[in-house]
Order: structure tokens, then C-alpha cells, then sequence
């Protein structure tokens, strides 16, 4: 791995201060190490954020759960309040990865990642997200621009993100028996007006299936999405599995998901 | 170049490293204990598995300066006094290794889940022990020796 120089940030003005078009921000570091070792990105400076204190917790209120960015993916799942808010995202916090994983990698860091078989960037879109930045509030609709892309500008920072509580809700993921990544994974929420079915795993980026969410809006039954033929022109194929194989798990996924609401 | 602190096995190291200096690197060059092995590189087998304030995580995937301060513990911290630990006496009564590469990495995981669930299941185990693999034993002894370990510690 190629050096840089380590700094660690006291706060988030601190952090954005260091940032430069050369710097990345180091949470758990689960992507940014490994991808650095590998020599698929170099950056002269890593900013730690874990030592930002503000950026770590959970909070609850009678609509959202409010996670902080540095929260580990075992304080999510260990936690009463989230399961008990929404306890298909503390299942989701769950299958992340392996134990160790899950010690170290971070809410914030897996959504700024953006990877196209993450699972937090479903939970986002299911759940009405809403992401703050140390600048400004972004809808999780409008964050997720494409594979490993989003809304971030250089030098901004994720210090929290906003879960809206739905009424009901699950996350079915079909996992790569490797990695624990999805190869599709569906995120089902029922809110009061209308249902998410966020996809992650099947195309280059997390997508909200309208489709089956206008099904399942008129009638909140797996069988209104029994047997749909999603278009697989735009998923993924790989030597895991093909763009019609994903299109169809797509839809296993869902249906098991709103069965297990 | 920044000065890591930590108290590796209950003593206090202080040893001048590159920012880049990952903590598998720092273990087994900085300070020679070389229990802690390097598999993958890759933070999927789980070979360097060391416990760094009391969690389990990949050595190979942590930078030595991103644990600064921190407590560490190696497979080399685990006997006391000359005497293994019930794990590690458990995976040598119920030849829980072969070739041994991962044992270092497959222990530490293993004392890290007992720490936190006392009794757990077979199924729970091998949940557990999701990112060590193992390529001699096909788990079956690793998991009877993870039993055998809960009920001696």
C-alpha cells in the first residue's frame, strides 16, 4: 500500500478542513483499506472520522431512527431501540458481512460507499431516508447516483442518517455464499400512503422497483407481485449469477419480504 | 511517520511507524509476534484475527495508527504462565486444525464469541466463525472444539 499521512479528526469543520480532492475519509476502513492495498485507489491523506464523537449513536423518536455515520454495523444491530423501531433494520445490520466486519465497518461509510451489492443503500430508499451532511440534508432518492456514485461533494461528510418508521418491514437478502454480499436483496416498507421496494445487487445502483411498489400500494399481498417479469435489461450478470436468474430473485426476494411483514 | 501506542498482550509498546503501517504489519514486523498470520491480505480468511479492546477484528485491515491507544490482544497473549488457554487445549484434544495457518485467527475469533454468548449453538458457531475459513478440516472438529471450550470456561 502506498503511504500517506493519517490524521484524525476532532470534529466534522476539522474534517472537511483536511479534505482535499487527494484525501479520503476513513470510517471502519472495510472498502477503503482493502481498495488501497489493492492499489485500486491512492489518496495522500486519510481523515479518521471514528473519533468524532457526535458521529456515533442511535436515536429514536416516534417517527425516525436516527443513526449516526460512525456507528458500527454491531451497535445497529445490537441495539433495543432499533429493534424495536425497526427491527428489519437491525436484521439487516445483522448479515452484513462477517463478525468482524461488522466491528469495524460503518453505517456512513458503507452509504458513501455506494457499492451496487451494499445493503444499507437499500434500507435508505425503503425507508425514506434522509442523509446529513455537514452542509445540508439530502433525500436517500436523490443521494444514490450510480455505482459507487452519489450526491457527496468533495469534502462533505455524512454525520447522520434519518430512518423514516414504517409500519411494517423486511429485508430478504439472497447473499453472494462468500462474501455475505447480496446478489439481490429486497428491502419491503410499508409506510402510510404507499409501499418501497428498494433493490439492491440486480443493477448498478440501489433503484426503488415502481412496479411492484405500485402493486403492493393497491394490495399489500405477495400475491399481487406473484410471477411479475421484471425487464432484466439493465441488471447485472456475473459469474454469481445472470440478469434474468437476478430478475427473477428479485421477485422471490419481495414476495418473501412482504410475507415476513 | 506517527508514534503508536498500544498495550499489546498487557505490555505497553511505543514504536515509531508509516501512517501506513497496517496492524498485522505492525504485530508481526514491529514487534515480532508472528502468531498473527497473514492469509488472504484480502480481510476474508481471517487469519489475523486479533482482539483489539475486547472485539474481534482483521488485523490486515486496520491501520496501526487508526488503533492507536488501543488494548490488543494476540494468540501469543492468551496462555498464562506456560498453560494454554481452553481454546486453544480444546482445538489440540479435538484436532481442530491441520495445517494450523488459521488456527491463530480461528482461536481468537472463537474466544472473542464466547466472550459474548457463553453457550452458543452449533448453529450459532458456525454464524460465528462466517469469516475464518479453513481449508484442512472441514469445520466439524473446529466447531466440537469451540463446545468443548464453552464448557471449561
Amino acid at each position: 500500500m502506498k503511504d500517506f499521512n493519517y490524521h484524525s479528526a476532532k470534529d466534522s469543520k476539522e474534517a472537511s478542513k483536511l479534505a482535499s480532492s487527494s484525501s479520503a475519509f476513513l470510517a471502519g476502513g472495510m472498502t477503503t483499506i482493502p481498495s488501497m492495498k489493492l492499489g485500486l485507489a491512492t489518496y495522500k491523506d486519510l481523515i479518521d472520522i471514528k473519533n468524532i464523537k457526535k458521529l456515533s449513536g442511535i436515536k429514536v423518536s416516534g417517527k425516525s431512527v436516527t443513526i449516526g455515520a460512525a456507528t458500527k454495523h454491531v451497535e445497529v444491530s445490537n441495539s433495543k431501540d432499533v429493534k424495536k423501531a425497526i427491527p428489519s433494520l437491525s436484521s439487516l445490520a445483522e448479515g452484513i458481512g462477517d463478525p468482524q466486519v461488522r466491528n469495524r465497518g460503518t453505517i456512513g461509510g458503507s452509504i458513501a460507499n455506494n457499492d451496487p451489492s451494499a445493503d444499507y443503500p437499500s434500507a435508505c430508499i425503503a425507508l425514506n431516508a434522509t442523509i446529513h451532511t455537514n452542509e445540508r440534508k439530502i433525500e436517500a432518492a436523490k443521494f444514490f447516483k450510480g455505482m459507487f456514485e452519489t450526491a457527496l461533494k468533495k469534502g462533505e461528510l455524512i454525520e447522520a442518517i434519518e430512518f423514516q418508521i414504517p409500519e411494517k418491514s423486511s429485508y430478504q437478502k439472497h447473499p453472494n455464499p462468500a462474501s455475505r454480499y447480496a446478489i439481490v436483496g429486497v428491502y419491503v416498507a410499508k409506510h402510510k400512503g404507499d409501499v418501497n421496494v428498494a433493490v439492491t445487487g440486480a443493477k448498478s445502483c440501489v433503484y426503488n422497483d415502481k412496479d411492484m411498489s405500485k402493486a403492493l400500494t393497491g394490495n399489500f399481498s405477495s400475491s399481487s407481485i406473484d410471477g411479475m417479469d421484471l425487464d432484466s435489461s439493465e441488471m447485472n450478470t456475473d459469474m454469481h449469477a445472470s440478469a434474468e436468474f437476478r430478475a427473477s430473485l428479485v421477485v422471490t426476494q419481495a414476495k418473501k419480504a412482504v410475507d415476513a411483514c | 511517520m506517527g508514534k503508536i501506542s498500544l498495550e499489546v498482550n498487557g505490555r505497553k509498546v511505543e514504536k515509531e511507524a508509516p501512517d501506513n503501517t497496517l496492524l498485522s504489519t505492525f504485530l508481526r514486523e514491529h514487534l515480532q509476534l508472528t502468531g498473527t498470520h497473514i492469509g488472504c491480505d484480502t480481510s476474508q480468511c481471517g487469519a489475523c484475527v486479533v482482539h483489539v479492546d475486547g472485539n474481534s477484528l482483521k488485523s490486515c485491515t486496520a491501520l496501526a495508527a487508526d488503533v492507536n491507544g488501543s488494548k490488543v490482544t494476540t494468540i501469543e497473549g492468551l496462555e498464562t504462565n506456560g498453560k494454554m488457554h481452553p481454546m486453544q487445549e480444546a482445538f489440540k484434544k479435538l484436532h481442530g486444525l491441520q495445517c494450523g495457518f488459521c488456527t491463530p485467527g480461528m482461536v481468537m475469533s472463537a474466544v472473542d464469541l464466547l466472550q459474548k454468548n457463553k453457550k452458543p449453538s452449533d448453529k450459532e458457531i458456525r454464524d460465528w466463525l462466517e469469516g475464518n475459513i479453513c481449508r484442512c478440516t472441514g469445520y466439524q472438529n473446529i466447531v466440537a472444539a469451540v463446545k468443548e471450550a464453552a464448557t471449561k470456561m
